[in-house]
């Protein structure tokens, strides 16, 4: 179809696209941890920061030794964005979190199974985890007494 | 108080969607407009600096203006977050004797090129991980849940942020060299366009995406005291960065409602400069994005925490106002040429040359968050 998008091209727009990790030797145990469903941080062996997005030292005692801890998945929803594809208007939108976890560090997900209308900052969240596009992610959603 | 380095020279492409001509060209041209307009040879060059996301190589350039020997080159990372850091390591190296002048230059195809506005396809830099698999594939996505927090904090609306909008595209209307020359736009037209961002930035938010080039002759004060065009001087430059920050993902400070390296920028320019807020006569700021010049207003200590909607509406920043920002449309109206065209425009207002002239400019800010200088005539 000349100068138009075909029928497919539109419903490839309209699913959600997942650009799927390529993890290196720093962030292979986050995904590794998202294999088996548990939300893996990093923690200093030396000092027991927790620091995320994980570094292969430790900012504060210099250690390089360090453990994955799992956290609870539990949070509030630091900022939030509706995010629309920048110049295609169909295609579907996600809700973007920037979760603050109840350990402290901060992550990026998106927030499912929520009207965007009823997404506000400060609100309790839980992670779960979701296959989208054959990529298993870990994604929030809001918190059994929010629901 | 001043450096003692100066910009001498500056140069420029037409600013266009579609340039119908390599990068290279782009950069060889505006070059060449630099080293005239500084009344200088392509022989007095022999330092060159740009963007480490520039494709242009330095001996092709060499080759393309005639160049014989070049003692000193360097490139700054990050993209706009370093555009004036290329003018800072210009004028390092003119300082210390590593060169006598600086050409610094930034050109791109990136409207008709490769977009920047467009999603990446794939995770490139180490550590995007964290990001492209949840859709934070488009700077106006990643910058944004910045900016929502700054809403939140202060309970700013996108109409707001168009307000600032509406300045830039009035400041680009009556100035030949912008894109937007002639299209004002007005806060209907702003609400009207569509969603980019909900609910934060709306199309005209957004900054342009722009074919150009753009370029600088950065020399020592002494060696500018002879040429034609009246230099302006750096009177401080300087670059601020802070640990657990990060450029396209800065998500880590306590406190995301501030814009804390903007802050400690801030403080640099004015204690090297020793001056305050109320001396300096323009702005220019870097807007990838409308709300940054909100957080840049209150950051560099032109208005309190939270203040700056009020400082936009009543005024302050229009061409009249205590603070003229933007003067050229910045780079939603004028063009996006990674930072750098801000930098030309502060000059042009130190000469007394730009399209929409100030009275009596003896100091522009020109910043970019985290790196930037102050300009003295």
């Amino acid at each position: 179809m000349a100068g138009g998008r075909t029928r497919l091209e539109a419903a490839a727009a309209l699913m959600p696209q997942v650009i799927p990790p390529v993890p290196d030797r720093t962030d292979e145990f986050f995904w590794n941890g998202i294999a088996e469903q548990r939300l893996l941080v990093q923690q200093c062996a030396s000092c027991g920061l927790l620091r995320m997005p994980p570094v292969p030292m430790c900012g504060s005692c210099h250690a390089t030794a360090w453990n994955p801890r799992e956290v609870s998945g539990s949070g509030t929803i630091y900022t939030w964005i509706l995010s629309h594809h920048p110049s295609e208007p169909d295609a579907h939108p996600r809700i973007v979190v920037l979760v603050q976890l109840a350990e402290g560090p901060r992550i990026v997900s998106n927030l499912v199974d929520v009207d965007p209308a009823d997404v506000r900052n400060e609100l309790a969240v839980t992670v779960c985890f979701r296959q989208i596009d054959g990529v298993l992610l870990p994604l929030f959603q809001l918190a059994e007494e929010q629901r | 108080m001043t450096t003692g380095a100066v910009i001498a020279g500056i140069g420029q492409t037409e600013f266009s969607k579609a340039s119908g001509r390599s990068e290279l060209q782009l950069a060889a041209e505006a070059g060449l407009a630099a080293i005239e307009d500084a009344g200088m040879t392509p022989a007095d060059i022999d330092g060159m600096v740009t963007f480490t996301l520039d494709s242009n190589d330095e001996l092709l350039l060499m080759r393309c203006l005639g160049i014989p020997e070049l003692r000193y080159w360097s490139r700054t990372p990050h993209g706009g977050a370093g555009a004036h850091t290329t003018v800072q390591h210009a004028s390092l190296a003119v300082r210390g004797g590593a060169a006598k002048a600086v050409l610094v230059y930034r050109a791109f195809n990136e409207r008709s090129g490769r977009r920047f506005g467009q999603p990446n396809q794939r995770v490139t830099p180490p550590g995007w991980n964290a990001y492209l698999p949840f859709g934070l594939d488009t700077p106006a996505k990643t910058y944004s849940l910045e900016f929502q927090r700054y809403m939140h904090r202060y309970g700013v609306t996108n109409e707001d942020f168009g307000r600032y909008a509406v300045v830039a595209r009035r400041n680009a209307a009556t100035n030949p060299r912008a894109w937007f020359h002639g299209q004002p736009i007005t806060i209907d037209d702003h609400q009207d366009s569509r969603w980019v961002v909900e609910p934060v930035l709306r199309k005209l938010d957004c900054c342009q995406e722009s074919d150009g080039g753009v370029a600088m002759v950065v020399t020592t004060a002494e060696r500018a005291g002879d040429l034609p065009n009246p230099p302006a001087h750096i009177a401080a430059i300087a670059d601020g960065h802070l640990v657990n920050g990060s450029v396209m993902f800065n998500y880590y400070h306590d406190d995301l409602a501030v814009f804390p390296e903007a802050e400690f920028l801030g403080r640099q320019l004015y204690a090297a400069a020793g001056i305050g807020p109320t001396d300096i006569d323009a702005a220019m700021l870097y807007e990838n994005f409308s709300p940054i010049v909100f957080m840049q207003l209150e950051a560099l200590g032109f208005c309190g925490p939270g203040e700056a909607r009020d400082f936009i509406v009543d005024g302050h920043i229009d061409l009249e106002g205590s603070l003229p920002v933007n003067t050229h449309g910045g780079l939603l109206g004028e063009a996006y040429i990674h930072g750098l065209n801000n930098i030309l425009e502060g000059v042009r207002q130190i000469r007394g040359t730009a399209a929409n002239q100030l009275p009596n400019v003896h100091h522009v800010l020109v910043a970019g968050g985290r790196s930037g200088m102050i300009l003295e005539r």
